[in-house]
C-alpha cells in the first residue's frame, strides 16, 4: 500500500531519487532547491548512500561525471545561476554518453538576478547552453507530485538513452507542499552498463568515458550518432497534457507554474462562454512539435496564447510548430513577477473579442 | 638469463605521442609498473585530465576517464564514492591542477579524498605550445611571458605541495624529480606509498613530479634533466612534505 | 653476461639513455632511421654490458629490456 505524505517539490524530487536506486548526490547550496540537499543529506545515510557537498557547482556536476561514469544512478540539483555554471559539464556529459539527472529549480535572473520563481532558463536547458551540438532530455513538472514521478522516470530516461536528463521546476513548485503518494518498492529496471568505467575485471577492452576524438571523421561519427538517438528520443518520449482542446477558440501554451494558472483561466473563460483549451508542454525537449500543429491546423482556433515567466523563449518553439498557420501571442513577466490569473483572463477576452 | 626489465603489463602498449626525452613517459610507466605490482590493474580506475597527457586513458591498461580542464579531482571524487574498493587516481599538469584546478584539487585535499593525485610540475603548458604555467619559474621566457615571469606583472610561482600538506585530509604529500635515475627510483617509492596510503584509506595523497619539456623550454633533453636540477629544484626542493605514517614505518 | 634489447621502431633517439649508462656503450646510431625517420639508440658492445638497467630507467618509451 503507498502511503500519502505533505511534501514540499523539492523533497519529493529527492525522496524520488532515492525511490529511483539513487544512491550518490553531489550538491551545493543555491536558494531557492537547498531543501534536497538537506533531505538527502538525512536521507541517504538510511540507505547507505553518498551526500557530498561539493565545494561549486563545478566540481559538483563533474562528480556526477565521475560517479555515473562509473556506473552508479546519480543526481545533482541547483538553481539558474549554478546550472550555469554546470554548463560545460552538460557538455562533456553529453559527448561521453554518461546517463545523468540534474535538477534545475529555476530562479530569476540575469545576473545573481533574485530568489523568486521565473522560466529564464528555457533555452539555456533546451537549446543548450554549452558548446557544441548536444541536447538535454528536458522534463518540466507542474506539481508536486508529477516532480516526484517525473523524476523516477528521469532515471530510467537517462539510462535508457545515456543522456542528461534535466527536471525543470521553479522556486514555486520547489517550494510548495502538496501531497504526494508515494509508491511501494517496486523493482526497479536495471540497465545493464557494460561500457561504464568501474574496473576492467578480466575483461580485454579496458573502459574509457571520454568526449574528445582528435580524428575529425570519428568525431563526426560521434556526433551522427548523437544526432540519430535524438530523432528517436523525439519520436518516442514526447510527453504532453491537453486540455479542452475541441472546440477551443484561443488556445493557451505553457508549462510548470503558467500552466497551472492558465487551468484557472480557462474555467473562468469558459463561465463566460470564451472556450480556451491548454497545451502544456512535459517535455521541453522533445518538444511537442506534432499537437501544437494540429491544433493549429483547427478552424475553431483563432490564436495561440503563450505564457511564461521570462521575456520570451518557449513562444519561438510554438511559433515554429504553429509554422504561420495562426498567430501566437505572448504574454511574459519577468524579475519574480507571475502574472494574476485576472491578468491573463483580460488578455484572453480581448483575443476574444477581436481586441488583439 | 632472466629478464630484470620488461615492458610493464600497466600500460597498453600504444606507442606514446609525447615529444621525445619528454619525461612524463617515464612517470606513466612508473605509475603502471606499481599498478602491476599491486596486482590492482583490473580494479584500478584513472583520470587523465586536459595538456599533454589528455589521452592516457589510451596508454594505460586499467578503466579511465577523461575530465575537464582542471576537474580531474571532482571526477576522481566521484568515482571512488562509487568504488570505494578500487585503487583510483588522477594524472594532471601544473597548469590543470595548479590554475584552473585549484579549486577542486584542495577541497579533494581537504576532504581527505581516498584518491592519488599524479602531479607533473615542468612549470609550462606545454599542449598549448609554451604559455606561463602557475609554476613558471620568475625570469623563465614563455610565449606568454616572452621578456621573462616578472612577480610584479605575473606573481609568483606556487608550490603546490607545500600548500595541500597544511590540509588535514592530507595524508602523504612528496616532490619527486626525473632527473636522474636515483630520483627516478625514489619517485617510484613515492607513488607505491602513495597507492599503498589510498588502498589503506589514510587520506589524500599526492606526488608532485619534476618533470622536462625540451620542445618548450628550447633544452635538448639530456640539458632538460640538468635544467631541473638547476633551476627547478631550488624553487621546488624535493621531499616528503606530509606523511601520517611519518614515526611509523616510513 | 646481460644482454639489452631495443626496440628501434618506438624509440625517438632523444638520447636520455646515453649518459646513465656507467659503461657508456648505449649509443645514438646515426647510421639508422627508423620509421620515424629518427635515429633509434642501441647497444654495440652487448658483452660489456653489466644489465644495471639504468638506460631503461630513463627511457621514456618502453624501447628498452633488459635481461641477466
Amino acid at each position: 500500500m503507498s502511503n500519502r505524505v505533505l511534501m514540499k517539490g523539492n523533497e519529493a524530487i529527492a525522496e524520488a531519487a532515492v525511490k529511483a536506486g539513487c544512491r550518490h548526490y553531489f550538491g551545493y547550496p543555491i536558494t531557492p532547491q537547498t531543501e534536497i540537499a538537506h533531505y538527502l543529506a538525512k536521507r541517504m545515510k538510511d540507505v547507505d548512500g553518498v551526500f557530498l557537498q561539493a565545494e561549486s557547482e563545478v566540481a559538483a556536476i563533474n562528480m556526477v561525471y565521475g560517479a555515473a561514469g562509473a556506473g552508479a544512478r546519480v543526481l545533482t540539483s541547483s538553481s539558474s545561476p549554478g546550472i550555469s555554471l554546470k554548463q560545460e559539464g552538460f557538455s562533456y556529459i553529453a559527448g561521453a554518453e554518461i546517463p545523468s539527472v540534474v535538477v534545475n529549480v529555476m530562479r530569476c535572473g540575469p545576473g545573481l538576478g533574485g530568489i523568486l520563481p521565473a522560466q529564464g532558463d528555457y533555452f539555456q536547458c533546451v537549446k543548450g547552453g554549452g558548446h557544441g551540438d548536444y541536447k538535454n532530455l528536458v522534463l518540466a513538472a507542474s506539481g508536486v507530485q508529477e516532480l516526484f514521478s517525473l523524476t523516477m522516470e528521469a532515471f530510467d530516461l537517462a539510462d535508457k538513452y545515456r543522456i542528461l536528463v534535466v527536471i525543470l521546476a521553479d522556486g514555486t513548485i520547489g517550494q510548495m507542499m502538496e501531497p504526494v503518494i508515494i509508491p511501494e518498492d517496486t523493482d526497479m529496471k536495471i540497465f545493464d552498463k557494460p561500457w561504464a568505467a568501474s574496473g576492467k575485471k578480466g575483461g580485454n577492452v579496458h573502459h574509457t568515458i571520454k568526449s574528445i576524438y582528435i580524428d575529425p571523421v570519428v568525431l563526426e561519427g560521434l556526433n551522427n550518432r548523437l544526432q540519430s538517438k535524438y530523432r528517436e528520443i523525439e519520436a518516442n518520449e514526447v510527453r504532453v497534457e491537453t486540455s479542452a482542446l475541441e472546440d477551443a477558440e484561443i488556445v493557451i501554451t505553457a508549462f510548470g507554474t503558467c500552466a497551472r494558472i492558465a487551468k484557472n483561466v480557462i474555467k473562468e473563460a469558459a463561465r463566460e462562454g470564451i472556450k480556451v483549451g491548454l497545451i502544456r508542454p512535459i517535455t521541453l525537449w522533445p518538444f511537442p512539435v506534432e499537437i501544437i500543429s494540429e491544433t493549429a491546423r483547427k478552424d475553431s482556433v483563432k490564436a495561440f496564447l503563450d505564457i511564461e515567466l521570462n521575456a520570451g523563449q518557449m513562444v519561438e518553439d510554438v511559433r515554429l510548430a504553429v509554422n504561420g498557420k495562426k498567430e501566437v501571442l505572448f504574454h511574459g513577466r519577468t524579475g519574480g513577477m507571475i502574472p494574476s490569473q485576472e491578468e491573463i483572463l483580460d488578455i484572453v477576452r480581448r483575443i476574444a473579442g477581436g481586441g488583439f | 638469463m632472466e629478464k630484470v626489465f620488461k615492458i610493464t603489463k600497466g600500460l597498453t602498449g600504444v606507442p606514446m605521442h609525447y615529444c621525445p626525452g619528454c619525461t612524463h613517459g617515464i612517470v606513466h610507466r612508473l605509475v603502471a609498473e606499481v599498478l602491476e605490482e599491486m596486482d590492482v590493474i583490473e580494479s584500478a580506475i584513472g583520470v587523465s585530465s586536459v595538456g599533454c597527457t589528455y589521452n592516457n586513458y589510451d596508454y594505460f591498461a586499467c578503466d579511465m576517464l577523461q575530465a575537464a580542464h582542471g576537474r580531474a579531482p571532482a571526477v576522481a571524487t566521484g568515482v571512488k564514492r562509487v568504488h570505494p574498493g578500487s585503487l583510483v587516481f588522477t594524472y594532471q599538469g601544473d597548469g590543470d591542477l595548479a590554475a584552473i584546478g585549484t579549486a577542486e584539487i584542495v577541497h579533494a585535499a581537504a576532504r581527505g579524498e581516498r584518491i592519488t593525485t599524479i602531479f607533473v610540475n615542468n612549470a609550462i603548458y606545454g599542449m598549448t605550445s609554451g604559455q606561463m604555467a602557475p609554476t613558471t619559474l620568475i625570469g623563465q621566457v614563455t610565449t606568454t611571458t616572452p621578456f621573462g615571469r616578472d612577480a610584479a606583472i605575473h606573481g609568483y610561482p606556487i608550490r603546490m605541495s607545500e600548500m595541500l600538506s597544511t590540509l588535514d585530509g592530507a595524508a602523504f604529500i612528496q616532490r619527486v624529480s626525473m632527473h636522474d635515475v636515483r630520483n627516478v627510483r625514489e619517485a617510484k617509492k613515492a607513488i607505491t606509498k602513495a597507492f599503498r596510503l589510498q588502498s589503506e584509506g589514510a587520506g589524500f595523497t599526492m606526488v608532485e613530479i619534476l618533470s622536462t619539456c625540451p620542445t618548450n623550454w628550447g633544452i635538448d633533453p639530456v640539458g632538460s634533466l640538468e635544467w631541473i636540477k638547476e633551476m627547478m629544484i631550488p624553487q621546488y626542493p624535493l621531499g616528503v612534505y606530509k606523511d601520517v605514517t611519518a614515526g611509523g614505518d616510513k | 653476461m646481460a644482454r639489452v634489447t631495443f626496440d628501434e621502431e618506438r624509440c625517438k633517439g632523444c638520447g636520455l639513455c646515453v649518459p646513465v649508462c656507467p659503461k657508456q656503450i648505449v649509443v645514438i646510431r646515426t647510421d639508422k632511421l627508423n620509421s620515424k625517420g629518427l635515429h633509434p639508440a642501441c647497444v654495440e658492445r652487448q658483452d660489456l654490458c653489466i644489465g644495471c638497467a639504468f638506460c631503461a630507467i630513463m627511457c621514456p618509451d618502453q624501447v628498452i629490456e633488459v635481461e641477466r
